[in-house]
């Protein structure tokens, strides 16, 4: 009977010792990739279909409503409804659409987003390539998504479309680069590229504890990279400039919202490897421990979706180029010279330093901002004396 | 030099930010907003014309559905302009004191709309609005109590008001009244100092004092400018003289003003309201012997302190039952002029702000 930690391991055993009494060893290897790559899909397809629905109840609730409650009971058939509503909606091709671009475009959209699904380690013996750049081939791909975002505003053969499209990609690539730095700064302390051995060096305490600086930066340019609020001003009925997206129904849509959620998972789940520990933690399998961090991340993105308003785009840069880029530069620096220290405090002196840069970032940042006019003083007949 | 041209673009008249039917002609150069022209009419409904049709009291329900938010605030103005007009007697104490509450409660719905449907629009996913729309829920309970309908009341007529609430209705909205001050506390800490919106709505759709004032701007949005007028302390009406209330000014003059305005206002009717359900007084709610309102051949302007600044009815009578002349000064329409000057200047995404911030109805820009 096999524990429930090596689930999966004793999964993967079973059904190779099954194939490999009739299959050549070339064959039970391609069968095995084979059903992991079927496992993957559909695990992420019906995940990514109930992040939507999670995110309706849990936006619902913070604005004291109920979210989806008609399809099924609790609202649990919503997501079949969309899907199947998607598939059989008219696609609607524009006049001037550029139509090899326009199809090609939600295809470049989808599959760069299920590749990191490749190396990313749900759990110990759980990742289908432990391959030792994953830290590298991850970023490295979905940024292949940021074509996409080109395409689909040039295809679209409408203007708004493409200014929609051409923001899109400004916000894309500057919220790359402090994101890749932040990553860095965990790769330069754990000295590995490889996803896998990066959580094997959370095992006393998370990145978290020693570098929360790099968390929070980290943290808001995965929110950025995928679009979402505040940031979204690519896919929001942005006052006036259309979407990107916005040409596109029926199942071209229906690919860009899949690729959109399933990036959401993609960066929340290289956030809970980096930062938060992956799969480590104690008594419950390491699958469940991963899961819960991932879905701990995105029901913070949930969060900031229901409260924040949205960034003008302008401010969007500026957050990026002047706020993030120097902060993330100056925690790398940070890290390497903790490290440096060799002080053996686990994280204590990587926290502190976080903190002092953070407290002294927040007072810079405090002292730039517009001063506001003095208040005028109150004249007698506009307060009531009693 | 490489030659630029400017991009003209329209803005309604549909549109994601819900003022209604509203266009507006933005000419861009690059994202800064060159010119602008705003186009309406789209509501007309020609109001004013078909009021010379009716008679006085018929025209109490084309009021409601002037500034279509604030039905009880214009009621009032109306009200207030034919008693002024036809000399009707002394308001009953009851009725000055229902008024209050009623144009109180108004002014809180008012500013409830305007503070959500301006995160809306500044998209912030709903969240602020269904909580203003939740508070506002109560009150139109309140006005259904009262006048048996949420949003066109038609309760305030000439000599006092329509009939009087039934008991429940004192017990009922002191208790929404005591709970306003912790519903606008919570969305101070949820808003004032967010970051996001303090950097949206800073130094955007900045209207200095004196041009204001040229504009004939009035209400929060005047206030916001630093100029302290608010006509229940400058022309006190009913009997607003007998509450504390303070006139809330800002000196930002930008949309974050306008916003903090709006809140304080909030908080200051809560007060109003906490001291006239403590003061009112038993009696009747109409005035004696208003039968068919024929007013002596004359004019009069009366103009109230309406959520959205001055509300003024300007009524011309030839000694028939129905009005000679019957025109509103359209706040929402004067506070609109001052629309190009705010967005010139600015960003294509911060003209959706600054005309959320102006909180504007179509309903009273076209009538």
């Amino acid at each position: 009977m096999p524990s429930l930690n090596n689930l999966f391991g004793f999964l993967q055993d079973w059904i190779s010792g099954k194939l490999s009494g009739f299959l050549p060893p070339w064959g039970v290897t391609l069968a095995m990739m084979a059903i992991t790559i079927v496992v993957l899909l559909l695990f992420l397809v019906v995940t990514v279909m109930y992040l939507t629905y999670l995110e309706r109840k849990v936006l619902a609730r913070i604005a004291d409503r109920l979210g989806p409650n008609r399809a099924g009971p609790l609202g649990i058939a919503q997501p079949v409804a969309d899907v199947l509503k998607l598939i059989v909606k008219e696609v609607i091709v524009p006049a001037r659409a550029d139509v090899a671009v326009y199809f090609l475009a939600p295809v470049v959209m989808v599959a760069p987003a299920l590749l990191p699904y490749a190396v990313l380690p749900f759990g110990p013996r759980m990742v289908p390539a432990d391959i030792s750049v994953a830290v590298l081939f991850v970023p490295a791909v979905t940024s292949i998504t940021t074509l996409a975002l080109l395409m689909a505003g040039w295809g679209s053969g409408n203007k708004y479309s493409l200014l929609g499209g051409l923001r899109a990609v400004a916000q894309k690539v500057s919220y790359s680069i402090p994101l890749l730095l932040s990553f860095l700064a965990v790769v330069l302390v754990t000295g590995s590229l490889s996803l896998v051995r990066i959580v094997e060096a959370q095992a006393s305490y998370p990145f978290l504890l020693a570098q929360p600086l790099g968390f929070i930066i980290a943290l808001i340019c995965c929110v950025a990279e995928v679009n979402r609020s505040p940031f979204d001003i690519p896919e929001a009925e942005s006052e006036l400039v259309a979407g990107y997206h916005t040409e596109y129904s029926g199942v071209g849509f229906a690919m860009f919202f899949l690729a959109e959620y399933i990036g959401m998972f993609t960066v929340s789940a290289m956030l809970a490897i980096l930062y938060l520990g992956g799969w480590q933690g104690p008594l419950l399998p390491p699958y469940i421990w991963f899961l819960i961090k991932v879905y701990l991340i995105l029901c913070v993105m949930f969060w900031l979706r229901g409260t924040f308003p949205r960034v003008r785009v302008d401010q969007l840069m500026n957050l990026s180029w002047k706020v993030l880029l120097p902060l993330a530069m100056v925690n790398v620096v940070v890290v390497a010279l903790v490290d440096k220290l060799g002080l053996r405090l686990g994280f204590l002196p990587g926290l502190v330093a976080s903190l002092v840069v953070m407290a002294a970032a927040g007072a810079i940042l405090r002292s730039r901002r517009p001063a506001r006019p003095a208040a005028p003083p109150r004249r007698g007949w506009q307060v009531r004396e009693a | 030099m490489l030659r630029t041209e400017t991009l003209s673009i329209n803005v309604g008249p549909q549109h994601p930010s819900t003022h209604g039917v509203f266009r507006m002609l933005l000419t861009l150069d690059g994202e800064r907003v060159v010119d602008l022209k705003p186009y309406f009419g789209y509501l007309h409904r020609g109001i004013e014309k078909t009021a010379e049709q009716r008679t006085y009291l018929q025209n109490v329900p084309f009021t409601d559905r002037l500034d279509y938010i604030c039905g009880m605030s214009n009621n009032l103005a109306y009200a207030l302009a034919v008693e002024k007009l036809a000399g009707i007697g002394p308001i009953p104490e009851r009725a000055e004191y229902l008024r209050v509450i009623m144009a109180e409660l108004t002014r809180v719905v008012n500013h409830c709309v305007a503070v959500g449907f301006l995160l809306n629009d500044l998209g912030a996913f709903f969240t602020p609005v269904l909580y203003c729309l939740r508070q506002r829920e109560y009150i139109l309970d309140l006005f259904e109590m009262a006048s048996g309908s949420r949003m066109t009341p038609s309760y305030i007529r000439p000599g006092g008001v329509a009939e009087d609430v039934p008991p429940e209705f004192i017990p009922a909205a002191k208790k929404v009244v005591a709970g306003l001050p912790a519903f606008v506390d919570e969305l101070d800490q949820l808003l004032t100092g967010n970051e996001i919106l303090m950097a949206r709505l800073q130094n955007v759709g900045v209207l200095p004092p004196e041009r204001a004032i040229a504009y004939g701007v009035t209400g929060p949005v005047l206030r916001a400018s630093g100029v302290a007028y608010d006509i229940r302390r400058a022309e006190p009406y009913s009997i607003y003289d007998r509450f504390d209330f303070d006139v809330v000014t800002e000196p930002g003059q930008d949309a974050y003003a306008r916003f903090l305005v709006r809140l304080g206002e909030m908080r200051q009717s809560a007060r109003i309201l906490e001291q006239a359900l403590a003061q009112i007084p038993e009696g009747p709610v109409m005035a004696e012997g208003v039968r068919r309102i024929r007013p002596p051949a004359g004019e009069a302007y009366a103009r109230i302190e309406a959520p959205k600044g001055e509300l003024g009815f300007y009524l011309i009578s030839d000694g028939s039952p129905n009005p000679y002349r019957f025109r509103v000064r359209p706040t929402s329409l004067i506070n609109l002029q001052a629309l190009r000057d705010m967005c010139v200047g600015h960003l294509v995404a911060d003209v959706v702000v600054i005309l959320g911030s102006i909180d504007l109805t179509m309903g009273e820009v076209d009538r």
